[in-house]
This record gives structure tokens, C-alpha cells and sequence, in this order.
């Protein structure tokens, strides 16, 4: 009996073929690179470099402003020109450092090597602290600072870890091909966040079309206490937060404001744990992860490791190029990447993949009359009525928005994929979410 | 680069429903039965059924385009569902003009005015129908014997729900194959009942409908003649046949699966489906027992379609982790 | 006949009974409420727009008969007069403003801002800004998906086809704000109404720097400055690369509009003053010499009314 969460899901195909069998490959140290200072949620990182100073890589260009932030360290060794304004993926301008690349000379205790360390004696707050300085954020694309996730408030406590291994969007596989190529630094890096939060127990939740890396996994697991391989049906949003601790776990999230951790759970990234390990065993700042550049029309598609900073141009470059005609660039699965103006932006902490639509799926269906087919019904994971939070918002009824629970909605996009009639649900539910948050802020202030 | 770049918010992929698979697949679900019906009514059924698809399609386009002058919806095939499903709910011998007055009175009074496809209050078949009834009894209501070798005219013509309004049936005597099969007189799109149920497969395989209204329904009036059978103290074998009855007569199976779930009419949560199926069957079987017509489908669709709006403002999906 | 008698009589048994319980409701739940509320919705224009910050006009209304002050409440759908006739009836002092219109900030075109990519989905303003930059290379303009359109109650804004951008019909316009508070992007503002729908208003919000702008758009304001220093009356200020007119010291001297390098500040309703430098004579003649007549006239109504806006000060 394969696990799974309770109420609603999508089944997309998967599309992870292209690239699901391409080993994990260096990509090329880029000439210039371009780290945005934002690259996590919370406030902007606040830079340490000015113009003209030189950089080795692992060196701290920024530092976290306040407690929910991150520290970014230079990808690169080479001269900082520019501490600017410059556009992101979306267009529009954030702050980047501006690096350029010479040599490739890393900052002294970092440990390059292969050898696996197994031994970690450091406490929960030395852990923490180590991972904070590392500037570890949640790299399954959700980009929470790790360090924030795992300092567990007074009053609350953990009774297990999950590390999600799902990577239910399509078309990406640079969680899949982590685990298969990392899969040793993986378990250690479990073992340090079990004691980062104190539990006995953590689970490894894989989905059931990533058979070998459930195999794999297992195998290297033999006997070891405390940690297990959970097979998950394969189903969207499995690896949504409260999705993936309801199937694990058997425990549901109340609606927000709760927190995973109020049912005693704490969710980190398999990509994630493998930095942890890195950062905590081998004093490797968060510098580089694995980005999956795919799509159907993709002449080889790849798992590359990038350097943060990375233009995407390159990545796309080194896998055969744009295909000709419409495109539809996505930092991020399909099911909820974001869409790239150009091929400018830098790879940042939570890119997962790159994804190349191109043809006629660049392009969206024609939206028809809503026939209240209640599929949408069916398929949201967070028993909410997408038919209805949508015409609500489109009428921008806020109050009528805010009642029929539009901040429970993880935008996961289940019920827009499922819309006959092409409905763009989730378009106005995200709007009428943002809009609800923001009046829930504003009363929140006033009292 | 000659790329041109689309942008749009995710999700970027979409799933293969469209309201035209749906329809057309209702449409395909619907086929057996009508063949079914041609074999026991001859070529009439199909006519009727064309000359209703075609009047409810082509009063759709005209309304659109000269009435409402909204953008075109024919093509969605709704309209073609509507006229074959109104079509299956008429005597196969039904002067032609009137199954083009049902259409009418479907597409441009029940359908149209509301706002067309997904606005309609009431199921414009089952409306059209109940229409024709009550403005035509007597060509509604006079049904031909089926023309196939190896049927018994045991009720001349009388539907079996007549006859047992009449109370001219032997319950634990009656044909259950031959009723299965469709060799009994009535509306002949509602007669074929093991073609309907297979139909009814193909559509929750396809994931078109779910199990919920079908078996709220059919499973309410099987409880429901249990009931009344043990009150009526009839023995055990009747506590079997009495529901069987039921669910093979008249139009049980086709207005369970096929005209109870209609999506615009049907409320929108499991929960909803569920109170909105026990309704009809209750509704049905009071009417059958108790009623003045011995058929009670029809009217028990569209009472329950108007709780509708009601049943999805107060019966909500659970929300995931609430208490 | 027996049963027609019965009939009747229980009719008037029913109806005298349902008449005394209505009666008895309507005077148990009777909510006591000043009878001038209804007359001064009346005379208000009852579009219920929610400019003036109240929930309709009814609430509106009741704030203007409760209140002893009323001069921070105005409705700019009725304008002067109609505030005038509610001050009179109600015996308070009259609220005056000045008249407003909505202006649309923006000059980025299709064809003077490229479309750098192309939008698919949900077709509204606020989806797309929260998205990304838009369709073309500026962050700030006009986006032209019409949550303006579908906020004005007067059919006084629509999107041009041609330009791509939002135009506001003056005469229709009652300046309710509908339309600011509708647009993401705070391209519209609503500024003085000049007679003869005059204006004068720097049609850019970029608060990008020079070189930025101009990549994106070539009507866009870099920020230079040039119009700040001709501007004799003060009335133009630099901020943030962005040059703003304020429509209450500007005396439509359009000096300013001249000095533009990008054409970014928009001239309505007058003939521009002519250019110094030198210009191809064929394309400058004709205009001026058509329209000199309504430059003086201009002028004039532009010097009649200062002296009112000096007096509201």
C-alpha cells in the first residue's frame, strides 16, 4: 500500500525521461556572473563588498539582515564590479553583485575533497549556527532560510523529520539525480538535522516513479536507526509541505497561521540536506547546486552543477540551445516555475530546473464558460473551491475571498491543470490571495 | 535569435479535459443504448433522436447568433448532449414537431435565457421533457410495444411502472433479463438499461462523472423499496424484487447517470452530490408510490436542481487540516 | 355557493391577519432614521462609484446630514453645483474643490515602447504586475489589460487598440479616483481640470534612470531636468529620475514641453509654443497658424484661473 495524502491531486505526466538518466555534469565557471542579493525569503541580504574588491569563492559578499534572511557567498574568485540595480527573470530590476571571474582560487578551511565524513558530535545550536553561516535555504524552490525552518520556537517541538524527496513537478530530476549520486551525503546530512532538531526519527519520502532511487536509498540505509524510505504514490502535489507530511506522517497542518512544526514535523529538501551536509562536515558555503535544463524540444538535456550566478544563457547553451520558434522559459517546474522574459537571469539558490516549453506549449488554451464540472473541486489538495475563489476575486469581493479560506491555497495549481474549460483559476486565486494577505496585514498593524 | 517569448503564470501545463471530451464522451457512453433502442423500436428511435440533436443545435446557433450575439458555444457540443439525452426521454413514436417544441423550450427557455453553457438552473432535457408531458400527455405517455421477436405483450403497451401503478404486476414474476435487455415499452433511450449501465462504466473510467450522484440515487431508492416492501409485509423474496423493480423500470438508470449529473445542475462537492442523490431517489420513489404519474425521475431532478445553489452556498469540501 | 362564502372569508381572515403581523413587524423593527438622508441621496447622482470613501451614496449621504462639518466631504461625481444645492438644503457651508481628471500618465506606445515578449493568461493588470515586468522592457507604465476600464462606472476610460495604453475621456470623467486606486502600477493621477480640458503633465512614472528608460521606451522621462529649470513658476520638480508637474502651480506657460528631449511631457488642448531651433518649415507651418487662435484664448483662461486657486490657499 503506497502512501499519499488525502484529498484531491493531479496526475501530469511526468515528462522526467529527457533528463532523468543524464549523470549530474559541471557546468563551465562562468566569465561574469551576477548574484542577486534576494535570492531566498525575507528580507534582501545586505552586501558586504564594494566595488573593486577581490573575492575568493566561499568568501561572504552578503550578510543576512535580520533573522529571516540568508548569507550568499561568492560564487566565484575574481573582482567585484558592480554593486547595482539589474534585472531579474522577471524583468524587473533587484540589487546583484557583479563578479568577474579569475581563476577559480576557494577561501582557506573549505574542504573540496571527496572523502565522506561520517562523524558529527556538534550540538543542535552549533549545527544551526554553521548552517546559518553557510546560508542554507530551502533549495526544493521555496527558498526558506533552513536555519529559520530548524530553530524550533519555545514551547513548540519536533517529533520527526521528513526530508522530501518527492520532486512531484514534472520534468524536473535534480533532486532523482542527487539522490542516486549523492546518496551517502544525503543520509549524513539527515543524521545532522535529526540532531539539529532532536528527533529519533526521519523519513525519506520518494516518490513511487523514482524506483531505483528508492533502491538505492534503501540499500545504503541498511540497518541504519531511525531513518526510512517511505514510497509515496505518484500524485501532485506530493511533495507539497503539508501534503507530504499528511502522507508520511498521518498528521494535517491546521490552516495558516499553523506551521509544520505544530504537528511536529520539519520538512527539508533531499538537495537541501545534501547541502547541510556540506556546510556542517565540510565548512562548504552554499555556492553551486544542481539545476535539470529540460524540455520536449531540448536538444540534450542535462542535470547540471552551476555556480550561483550563472547566466541561464550558458546553462541553455551548453544543452543545445533554445529550439527555434515560441518558447516558453520556466525557472522551475511546470506546475509552479516562474516565466523567464529572457535568458539573462542568474541560477539562484531555489532553481531546480530550467524548463524549455516550446511550440504549442508555449501557449495556453482558450478559456471557455465555466460548466461547473466541479473538477477543480476534486483536484484541490486543500479542500478550498477554486471555481469559486476565482469568480470571487475576479469580482474582487476580498471579504467573500478572505471567507472561503484563500490563504490555505499553496498554489499548487492542480485546479487550473484540471480545467476543462480552461479556466485561468489559479491566475485570480494567487491575486485574490496576495490581496486577502495584504488586508489581513494591514488589520493585524492596526490592532 | 528568432524565439519569440510567452510568458504566464503557472501553472504551464494543462491536463487533457476539455469541455468537448467530455461532451463527446458523453455522447459515446450514450451510443450503446441508442443502439440498443433502434434494435428494439426500429429506425425511429434514431430519427427522433436526430431531429431533436438537430433542432437543440441549431436553436442554440440561431439564439447565439441573432438573440444573444455572444461568442458561438454549438461547437462545445452541449446543445448535440441536450437533444440526444431530451430525445432519449421521448416514445419513440412521437410526432416529429413535437420533439422541435421540446427543443425549444430546452435550449431557448431553460438553457439560453439563463446565460447558456454552466448558467442554467434546471437540466434543460429533463425540463424539456417534463414540458412536453404536461402539454402533450397523451402523445407522451402513449408508448408503442417494442418490435422484437420474443417480447410478451403482457401490458399492452403500458410502461411496467403504469402497470404497477395499476396494480397489474406480479412482482416476483416479471422478466428481469428482458428488462435488463430493454424489451419493455417506455421513453426508448431509458429502456436499455444494461447498455446505460455500461455507458455509465465508460463514463466514470473516463473520469467524466464520479460514483456519487449514480449511487446516491440508485442506491436511495433500493432502500427506500426495501422499506416500503418490509412495512408492506410481503415476504422475503419481494424484499429483493420490489427494489429490482425499481431500479430496472422506467427511467432510474438513465436519470441517475446521465441526467442527474448533469455538471450545471449538480451541486459541486462529494458531499453535496451525495445529499443531492439521496433527494432525487426519495423524491422518485414518492412520487412512483404515492404520486398521480407513475414515473418520477424527471420531476425529482428538477426539484433537487433547484436546492442546487442552496446545497453548494451551505455544504462546503472540508478544508484540509481544519478541525 | 357554500364553498365560494368559505373561500372569501378565509381570504380576508388570511389577509386582515398577514396585514396586522406586518404591521406589527414594522413598527417593532422600525429603524429610526433622519428623513433628510433620503432627500440628499437623492439629489446626489447615485452611481455608488465609492469615490468619495464611503460605501455608496446612501452612507455617504448620512455622513453628510450627521456631521457639523461637512467641508472634507465631496462628491466629485455631482461637482460644485450638486455640493452646493445638499450644503443649502441642509444649512451648512458648501464644500468646494477644485475640479479633477484622471489623467494617464504613460506615453509608452507600441510603437514607441517594443513588445518584448507575449502575455498569456488571465487578462487584468494586477495579475500581471504581480508577475513580472510586463510586456515590454518598462516596469512602471501602462500595462493595458484595463483594470481601469473595469473599475469606472462612467465609460470615461478605455484601452486605445492603437497605442496600447488607457485613455480617459474628460467630459465623462467625474474624477471618483476609481481608476487610481484600480491600477497596479499608480500611472493614473488625478490632476486639475483646466477649461477646455487643457493640460499640461509629464506622461512617464519611471523612476528608472536615463539609460534604462531609454531602452525600454523612447517616450519615456530620463530624468534630465531640463524642464525643472525653464519652468518659471516652480511648478516642476526632479525626483527619483522623474520629472513631475504640479497641476496647481503650473500656469500652461508650456515652455516646459519644448525643452523634452524624449517628448515625454504631454501638451492637451494648445498649440505648442514654436521652437527656437531651427525645424523643417513644412512640418511646423501649417500647425500653428491653424491653431494660433486658441493659444491667447488659452493663456487667458490659464491667467483667469489663478486667482482662484490663489484663494483657496
Amino acid at each position: 500500500m503506497m502512501r499519499t495524502f488525502p484529498i484531491g491531486g493531479v496526475h501530469p505526466s511526468d515528462n522526467k525521461k529527457w533528463s532523468s538518466n543524464s549523470a549530474i555534469e559541471q557546468m563551465d565557471l562562468p566569465d561574469v556572473v551576477n548574484v542577486p542579493l534576494s535570492q531566498h525569503i525575507g528580507a534582501p541580504a545586505t552586501p558586504k563588498v564594494a566595488k573593486g574588491d577581490k573575492v575568493r569563492v566561499g568568501d561572504l559578499i552578503a550578510e543576512a539582515t535580520g533573522f529571516m534572511s540568508a548569507n550568499i557567498h561568492a560564487p566565484v574568485s575574481g573582482t567585484v564590479t558592480a554593486v547595482d540595480m539589474q534585472p531579474n527573470g522577471q524583468g524587473l530590476r533587484q540589487m546583484m553583485i557583479t563578479i568577474r571571474r579569475e581563476g577559480d582560487e576557494w577561501a582557506e578551511g573549505i574542504d573540496r575533497s571527496d572523502t565522506i565524513v561520517e562523524n558529527c558530535e556538534l550540538t543542535s545550536r552549533e549545527i544551526i549556527d554553521r548552517i546559518k553561516a553557510a546560508g542554507i535555504v530551502g533549495m526544493g524552490g521555496a527558498t526558506f532560510p533552513t536555519h529559520v525552518k530548524l530553530s524550533i520556537p519555545d514551547g513548540k517541538h519536533a517529533e520527526a523529520l521528513i526530508i522530501n524527496g518527492v520532486e512531484c513537478e514534472p520534468y524536473l530530476t535534480s533532486d532523482y539525480r542527487t539522490m542516486l549520486e549523492r546518496g551517502r551525503e544525503l543520509i549524513i546530512g539527515t543524521k545532522i538535522l535529526m540532531r539539529a532538531v532532536n528527533v529519533g526519527k526521519a523519513y525519506i519520502g520518494v516518490e513511487s516513479n523514482k524506483p531505483d532511487a528508492i533502491k538505492h536509498l534503501r540499500s545504503l540505509l541498511d540497518g541504519t536507526e531511525g531513518i526510512s524510505v517511505v514510497k509515496l504514490k505518484t500524485k501532485y502535489p506530493q511533495g507539497g509541505e503539508k501534503q507530504l507530511i499528511a502522507a508520511v506522517l498521518g498528521l494535517r497542518v491546521p490552516p495558516p497561521p499553523a506551521l509544520p512544526i505544530d504537528v511536529g514535523a520539519v520538512v527539508c529538501n533531499a538537495s537541501t540536506a545534501v547541502a547541510v551536509y556540506e556546510a556542517v562536515q565540510k565548512n562548504k558555503p552554499l555556492v553551486e547546486r544542481v539545476v535539470t535544463v529540460t524540455g520536449k524540444h531540448m536538444r540534450e538535456p542535462k542535470n547540471l552543477l552551476a555556480r550561483f550566478g550563472t547566466p541561464v544563457e550558458a546553462l541553455v547553451a551548453k544543452c543545445g540551445g533554445l529550439p527555434e520558434g515560441d518558447v516558453r522559459v520556466l525557472n522551475g517546474g511546470p506546475m509552479m516555475g516562474r516565466p523567464l522574459v529572457n535568458l539573462g537571469m542568474p541560477v539562484m539558490k531555489g532553481c531546480s530546473g530550467i524548463v524549455v516549453m516550446s511550440g504549442a506549449d508555449a501557449l495556453r488554451g482558450r478559456e471557455s464558460a465555466c460548466i461547473k464540472c466541479a473538477k477543480c473541486v476534486e483536484a484541490c489538495p486543500m479542500g478550498l473551491e477554486p471555481y469559486l475563489l476565482s469568480k470571487l476575486s475576479r469580482r474582487k469581493d476580498w471579504e467573500s475571498v478572505e471567507r472561503g479560506d484563500v490563504v490555505s491555497c499553496i498554489e499548487c495549481g492542480s485546479c487550473q491543470y484540471t480545467c476543462p474549460a480552461n479556466i485561468p483559476l489559479l491566475d485570480y486565486i494567487r491575486l485574490g490571495k496576495q490581496t486577502v494577505m495584504g488586508i489581513i496585514r494591514t488589520r493585524n498593524a492596526k490592532k | 535569435m528568432a524565439n519569440r517569448f510567452f510568458v504566464s503564470p503557472s501553472p504551464h501545463v494543462h491536463g487533457e479535459m476539455s469541455t468537448v471530451r467530455i461532451m463527446s464522451d458523453v455522447i459515446i457512453a450514450l451510443l450503446p443504448a441508442l443502439v440498443v433502442s433502434i434494435r428494439v423500436f426500429g429506425w425511429g428511435a434514431l430519427l427522433v433522436t436526430a431531429v431533436s440533436v438537430v433542432s437543440c443545435v441549431l436553436f442554440e446557433f440561431l439564439i447565439q447568433k441573432f438573440i444573444v450575439r455572444g461568442p458561438l458555444t454549438v461547437n462545445n457540443l452541449s446543445a448535440a448532449v441536450t437533444g440526444m439525452l431530451l430525445a432519449f426521454n421521448l416514445p419513440v413514436n412521437i410526432p416529429l414537431w413535437i420533439v422541435v417544441i421540446g427543443a425549444l423550450f430546452a435550449i431557448g427557455v431553460v438553457k439560453m435565457p439563463f446565460g447558456g453553457i454552466g448558467k442554467n438552473l434546471f437540466n434543460p432535457a429533463i425540463a424539456g421533457r417534463v414540458f412536453l408531458l404536461i402539454a402533450y400527455p397523451v402523445q407522451m405517455t402513449s408508448f408503442p410495444s417494442p418490435t422484437i421477436e420474443g417480447y410478451v405483450d403482457a401490458y399492452s403497451g403500458a410502461t411496467p411502472l403504469a402497470a404497477a401503478k395499476a396494480g397489474a404486476v406480479d412482482f416476483s414474476n416479471y422478466d428481469v433479463p428482458g428488462m435488463l435487455a430493454g424489451a419493455i415499452p417506455g421513453s426508448f433511450g431509458e429502456i436499455a438499461t444494461l447498455a446505460l449501465l455500461l455507458g455509465g462504466a465508460y463514463l466514470l473510467i473516463r473520469r467524466v462523472i464520479t460514483w456519487h450522484i449514480p449511487v446516491a440515487v440508485l442506491g436511495t431508492m433500493a432502500v427506500f423499496a426495501v422499506i416500503v416492501s418490509l412495512c408492506r409485509c410481503e415476504g422475503y423474496a419481494m424484499l429483493y424484487q420490489y427494489p429490482l423493480f425499481h431500479l430496472l423500470a422506467g427511467g432510474a438508470v438513465l436519470g441517475a447517470v446521465y441526467m442527474a449529473t448533469d455538471y450545471t445542475t449538480s451541486p459541486m462537492t462529494h458531499a453535496g452530490m451525495l445529499i443531492y442523490g439521496v433527494g432525487i431517489g426519495a423524491i422518485t420513489m414518492l412520487i412512483r408510490l404515492w404520486g398521480q404519474y407513475p414515473e418520477g425521475m424527471s420531476f425529482a431532478i428538477l426539484i433537487m436542481n433547484s436546492v442546487v445553489p442552496l446545497i453548494n452556498k451551505y455544504v462546503k469540501p472540508s478544508r484540509f487540516g481544519a478541525r | 355557493m357554500n364553498t365560494l362564502v368559505f373561500t372569501i372569508l378565509t381570504l380576508c381572515v388570511l389577509g386582515v391577519v398577514s396585514a396586522l403581523v406586518l404591521y406589527w413587524v414594522a413598527q417593532k423593527f422600525k429603524v429610526e432614521e433622519d428623513p433628510r438622508v433620503d432627500d440628499v441621496e437623492k439629489m446626489l447622482p447615485g452611481a455608488n462609484c465609492g469615490g468619495c470613501g464611503f460605501a455608496g451614496c446612501r452612507a455617504f449621504a448620512s455622513a453628510m446630514v450627521s456631521s457639523d462639518d461637512i467641508s472634507d466631504l465631496y462628491c466629485a461625481v455631482g461637482g460644485a453645483d450638486c455640493m452646493k444645492r445638499i450644503a443649502d438644503y441642509l444649512g451648512k457651508a458648501a464644500p468646494v474643490k477644485e475640479p479633477l481628471v484622471a489623467t494617464v500618465r504613460c506615453g509608452g506606445t507600441c510603437e514607441k515602447r517594443p513588445r518584448t515578449n507575449s502575455y498569456v493568461g488571465a487578462s487584468s493588470c494586477a495579475v500581471v504586475s504581480s508577475l513580472y515586468v510586463g510586456e515590454t522592457g518598462c516596469a512602471y507604465g501602462c500595462l493595458g489589460y484595463g483594470d481601469c476600464v473595469a473599475a469606472c462606472a462612467f465609460d470615461a476610460i478605455r484601452i486605445n487598440p492603437e497605442t496600447g495604453i488607457a485613455e480617459v475621456d474628460a467630459d465623462k470623467c467625474t474624477a471618483c479616483g476609481a481608476c487610481v486606486k484600480a491600477c497596479p502600477k499608480g500611472v493614473i493621477e488625478l490632476r486639475k481640470k483646466w477649461p477646455k480640458n487643457r493640460a499640461i503633465y509629464v506622461s512617464c512614472v519611471s523612476r528608472d534612470k536615463g539609460p534604462v528608460v531609454m531602452k525600454a521606451c523612447k517616450a519615456g522621462c530620463i530624468g534630465c531636468g531640463k524642464c525643472a529649470k525653464v519652468c518659471e513658476f516652480g511648478a516642476i520638480t526632479i525626483e527619483n529620475n522623474l520629472a513631475y508637474i504640479d497641476p496647481f502651480k503650473c500656469r500652461l506657460c508650456r515652455k516646459c514641453v519644448n525643452e523634452c528631449p524624449t517628448g515625454a511631457i504631454k501638451l492637451v488642448g494648445l498649440a505648442p509654443l514654436p521652437k527656437k531651433t531651427a525645424e523643417p518649415a513644412a512640418a511646423a507651418a501649417p500647425k500653428p497658424a491653424a491653431e494660433k487662435p486658441a493659444a491667447p484664448a488659452a493663456n487667458k483662461a490659464a491667467v483667469s484661473a489663478e486667482p482662484e486657486t490663489a484663494e483657496k490657499k
